[in-house]
């Protein structure tokens, strides 16, 4: 189709679909109104199991099989990513230096920033029942950790602080956690990821039942997901292409 | 009403961006775009004027504590949709990179392999 | 082990199972070699296969209800998440485990160099299909959609080192998460119009509300996530796209089943949340206008392809078309058809598929004109391709004709008179098209490529999918192959099953029983009108005239160039419209995201127009 086609195809679906979804959003509750059954129940359920963190009692507990899907898909992509960026026949792995230069300040902040960003990562994952935050928060801040030796221009460091087999690994083990408590809900509660803990008292570091576990299973996995997703991208730089084609070396995405 | 408008207009914009799109790197972003118009939704569902966070310090003490609090399902279904929309997009971003590998282009009007 | 105890334990098991194993191959991968990987695969898509048919069993007595957390509804409502177990959803997660289980066993010595991911990928796929049978929540459903969806990306683009594999997944990709995206719009306004995401309580609070614009544009928007991964038109490009290029055991999953659970989907939706809301006349006319030009573009498509495994897909399309009739009809019988149609088509598509994945490997093509004659030696091949192919056209005893013969008659009763006729056409054209090559492949029969093919996307581009090639059908690949054809025919025979299938569709079909089995735990079917349906002499009569049919438009697409020359000149003037169609399937994302909004434009302005 021509561009022109496309655009008048374009316009039509979106006069109608635009016509009918303001239509639609007139008779939608007004913006900021009270109208919320869902939360009601929500809340008062998340404070008979003491987790003072609704998002996550929700994400946890309530709706605990949506987050063991979720990872699945996180765990889904990691995987796909991993067979779509393997090095093909012919392609090989080029261990040079990277290109550009890093400012001194640039190294000194990574330095310092480092640890930091670990033990906030550890942090937010650990307090993900009781304050804002939890296990996909802290996950990509612990992950974000590594990533930034990586911008401080240590190639060499990063790749040695990152065995890829090992974060493989420690993600499969954060799913399979997360569904072994489930099994143990089966086993003890009667119901799959059943909240067989004690539930403790509200806003205490240790309360919630499962909720802390099931935190922590996912943060490893997301951790262990983030790290293992951007070393295939990071891969790809240092792939040298096989002879015969054009495009230049360490040349992902332009033709 | 108008910020359910600003969501519908976001879906909209992502779906212009692809239709238009000379880049496959710049259509997967705007897919992206297109999905922020589904957390914009959701998270404007659930809010409530002069309510807080879903959050307790404390136990509360008097009863119809949860209609000052705006609604934690929403957020919950957000942070879940932003898995999947990283997810996707990093999927979608590895096809890039061996589009432009196998064709040397990433512009969709150069892709001729699936035609008829 | 009481029921409560065993829907409690076994519902999310055999989601999760698929899911564990594989994050354990993952882990350990390194250190297994191949064929433990390939035994451990096959015999966990086989386990959760078998538990799916103990669920199956199970639910012929009793709606199953699982509520994942425990929690139970108190005072008819709940927070947690349901699973629900009635005979179609546990029979579509059957359907899900059986063809997964003969895809694995049929990929035994595939992609070698991928190792563990492969399989990983293949049992998270497994889970996703699954766990979307069995949700009973809305956004649940979402989540298992989207995991079906990104293991289907990357299963599609295995082979990257095929350009048009990373290319059709790009597309496959951006357009199943568009349509995604829509439906989380339609989520969120239908949790803003109700503050629910549980489709039992929705379905309360909708009929409660009654149904207003925003009711019908939700259910419009939730619906079109399902109706892409269903390939309705103008929603279908992507499928055409992805299934001839990814590797043909993956393909056994998307046309056999992937596919047909957006359908499920939809009609999932409608009867559980929306059938006491909506008017059931624009739903109706809603999703016969969207099946006819369904079955219209897949039929016609699939005629002109030479490229066999493109030429299979538009013949998923053509079929989903007439799916989208039958369960658009409302009828319990035209539904209870459509499911025993699904089954059969199942069978013996995922045949073809195997088939072509076998002359794949052997030749390294899957054109039909490259490949002429070539397969007069492949006798078990030619023979089974040749029975699936009389299969797709409705030959008894195999299920799909069972199905169709169900669905006509539902149809009818529906006042779709035309119905038969139609289904006849869709049936004579794809199971035509289907004969057509096989006999130009497998008896060498029939004469060159005319004008119109020879313009065609070729299918000597496919790479092969073995490492090393092969000169004989290996027992691996070959027992899936007889094994499915069998079971599309045995299926077919089965004392009672179309009773059975009528009996569970009407059960899918009432909304009160659903309600009352999450919210109040009354689990019983209670009584249900007997029904009747099977082989009858009329049905047979009806499946041989459209295998008759279908034998001539075989012979017309082998010998049409022989044709006297005034009537090739009055087809002739068909050409500039097939011309136009075939451009319309351009391969071009920008295209298809138009199309994808102007199809649900459409949808919603068919949705509104006063009955």
């Amino acid at each position: 189709m021509s561009r022109g086609g496309r655009y008048w195809v374009l316009a039509v679906g979106i006069a109608a679909v635009g016509g009918a979804l303001a239509w639609a959003f007139l008779s939608m509750p007004g913006f900021g109104g009270g109208f919320h059954p869902y939360r009601d129940a929500a809340v008062a359920a998340a404070l008979r199991h003491s987790t003072a963190n609704v998002v996550s009692s929700v994400n946890f507990d309530q709706r605990g099989f949506d987050t063991l899907g979720e990872e699945t898909i996180l765990l889904a992509s990691v995987v796909g990513v991993a067979v779509l960026l393997r090095p093909l026949p012919g392609e090989r792995h080029r261990h040079g230096r990277q290109g550009g230069h890093v400012l001194g300040t640039t190294r000194m902040l990574v330095v310092v920033a480092v640890p930091l960003t670990l033990v906030l990562g550890i942090d937010v994952v650990a307090h993900g029942a009781v304050t804002p935050g939890g296990g996909f928060q802290g996950g990509v801040v612990a992950a974000t950790a590594l990533h930034l030796i990586y911008v401080g221009d240590r190639y060499r460091v990063f790749a040695r602080l990152r065995p890829i087999g090992l974060f493989e690994q420690a993600e499969a083990a954060g799913v399979v956690a997360y569904a072994a408590v489930g099994v143990a809900g089966l086993a003890f509660g009667g119901s799959w990821l059943a909240n067989i803990l004690p539930h403790g008292t509200l806003a205490r570091l240790v309360s919630a039942g499962t909720v802390p576990l099931l935190n922590a299973a996912v943060g490893l996995a997301v951790a262990g997901s983030v790290v293992v997703l951007l070393s295939h991208f990071l891969d790809q730089r240092f792939l040298s292409p096989p002879p015969g084609t054009r495009h230049a070396p360490g040349d992902g995405t332009q033709p | 009403m108008y910020p359910y408008v600003v969501a519908g207009a976001i879906l909209f914009l992502g779906v212009i961006g692809i239709a238009r799109s000379r880049n496959l790197v710049h259509a997967v972003v705007c897919l992206a775009v297109a999905q922020s118009g589904t957390y914009v939704l959701l998270l404007t569902v659930g809010y409530q004027r002069g309510a807080t966070a879903p959050i307790f310090q404390s136990a509360p003490e008097k009863a119809g504590y949860a209609a000052t609090l705006v609604d934690p399902v929403v957020q919950a279904l957000t942070l879940t949709d932003i898995v999947v929309s990283a997810t996707v997009t990093s999927m979608l971003l590895a096809l890039a990179v061996q589009i432009a590998k196998r064709h040397d282009t990433v512009d969709p009007d150069e892709l001729r392999s699936l035609r008829g | 082990m009481t029921h409560d105890q065993m829907a409690n334990a076994l519902l999310p098991a055999v989601v999760v199972a698929p899911i564990v194993v594989a994050c354990l191959l993952l882990a350990l991968g390194r250190r297994l070699d191949r064929p433990t990987i390939d035994v451990v695969a096959i015999a966990t898509s086989a386990a959760v296969a078998t538990a799916d048919g103990v669920l199956l069993s199970a639910a012929g007595n009793h709606r199953l209800v699982a509520w994942l957390g425990g929690w139970r509804p108190q005072h008819g409502a709940s927070v947690g998440i349901v699973f629900v177990g009635d005979q179609v959803g546990v029979g579509a997660a059957l359907v899900a485990g059986v063809l997964m289980t003969c895809a694995l066993a049929y990929s035994w010595r595939y992609f070698e160099n991928i190792h563990v991911n492969f399989h990983a990928l293949m049992l998270l796929f497994l889970a996703g299909l699954t766990g979307f049978s069995l949700s009973g929540d809305l956004f649940n459903m979402f989540v298992f959609f989207e995991l079906m969806g990104v293991a289907a990306y990357a299963l599609t683009a295995v082979k990257v080192e095929d350009p048009t594999a990373v290319h059709g997944a790009l597309n496959f990709g951006v357009i199943n998460s568009l349509g995604a995206y829509i439906s989380l719009m339609g989520i969120g306004m239908l949790y803003a119009a109700t503050g629910q995401l549980n489709l039992a309580l929705l379905s309360r609070a909708l009929t409660a509300r009654g149904p207003d614009v925003l009711v019908v544009v939700g259910f419009v928007a939730v619906a079109t996530g399902f109706l892409v991964k269903a390939a309705a038109v103008p929603f279908h490009f992507w499928l055409d796209d992805a299934h001839a290029v990814a590797p043909t055991p993956v393909c056994v999953l998307f046309s056999g089943i992937m596919v047909e659970l957006g359908l499920y989907g939809v009609a999932r939706l409608y009867w559980v949340a929306f059938s006491g809301t909506l008017e059931a006349g624009t739903i109706q006319r809603l999703f016969v206008v969207l099946g006819v030009v369904t079955a219209v573009v897949g039929s016609v498509m699939c005629l002109l392809q030479r490229h066999l495994k493109r030429l299979l897909a538009f013949s998923t399309i053509a079929h989903t078309g007439m799916f989208l009739i039958a369960v658009g009809s409302l009828n319990p019988v035209a539904t209870a058809g459509t499911a025993v149609y699904v089954v059969g088509h199942a069978a013996v598509k995922s045949v073809l598929f195997l088939c072509a994945g076998v002359l794949l490997n052997r030749f390294g093509s899957v054109d039909e004109f490259t490949l002429q004659g070539k397969g007069r030696d492949a006798r078990l091949t030619g023979i089974v391709f040749m029975l699936a192919g009389l299969g797709l056209a409705g030959m008894p005893p195999f299920a799909v004709g069972l199905g169709k013969v169900m669905a006509e008659e539902g149809v009818v009763r529906a006042g779709l008179w035309w119905g038969p006729v139609l289904f006849l056409l869709v049936a004579a054209a794809t199971g035509g098209a289907v004969l057509r090559v096989g006999a130009r492949v497998f008896l060498g029969i029939g004469r060159g490529p005319g004008a119109e093919e020879a313009g065609a996307m070729s299918g000597d581009e496919e790479k092969r999918e073995l490492a090393t090639g092969m000169t004989r059908l290996p027992v691996t690949m070959g027992i899936p192959l007889t094994a499915l054809l069998a079971a599309g025919a045995i299926v077919g025979l089965l004392p009672g099953f179309g009773d059975q299938a009528a009996l569970a569709a009407g059960r899918f079909a009432g909304r009160a029983g659903y309600v009352a089995a999450v919210l109040d735990g009354t689990t019983s079917y209670g009584a249900s009108p007997a029904a009747s349906a099977g082989w009858s002499v009329e049905g047979i009569v009806l499946c041989l005239a459209s295998v008759g049919a279908a034998a001539l438009v075989a012979l017309l697409g082998l010998y049409g160039t022989a044709l006297p020359r005034q009537i090739l000149a009055v087809l002739r003037t068909a050409r500039p419209a097939l011309h136009m169609m075939r451009s319309v399937h351009s391969g071009h994302i920008g295209d298809y995201a138009a199309w994808l909004l102007f199809g649900v434009g459409g949808i919603i302005v068919l949705a509104m127009l006063p009955p």
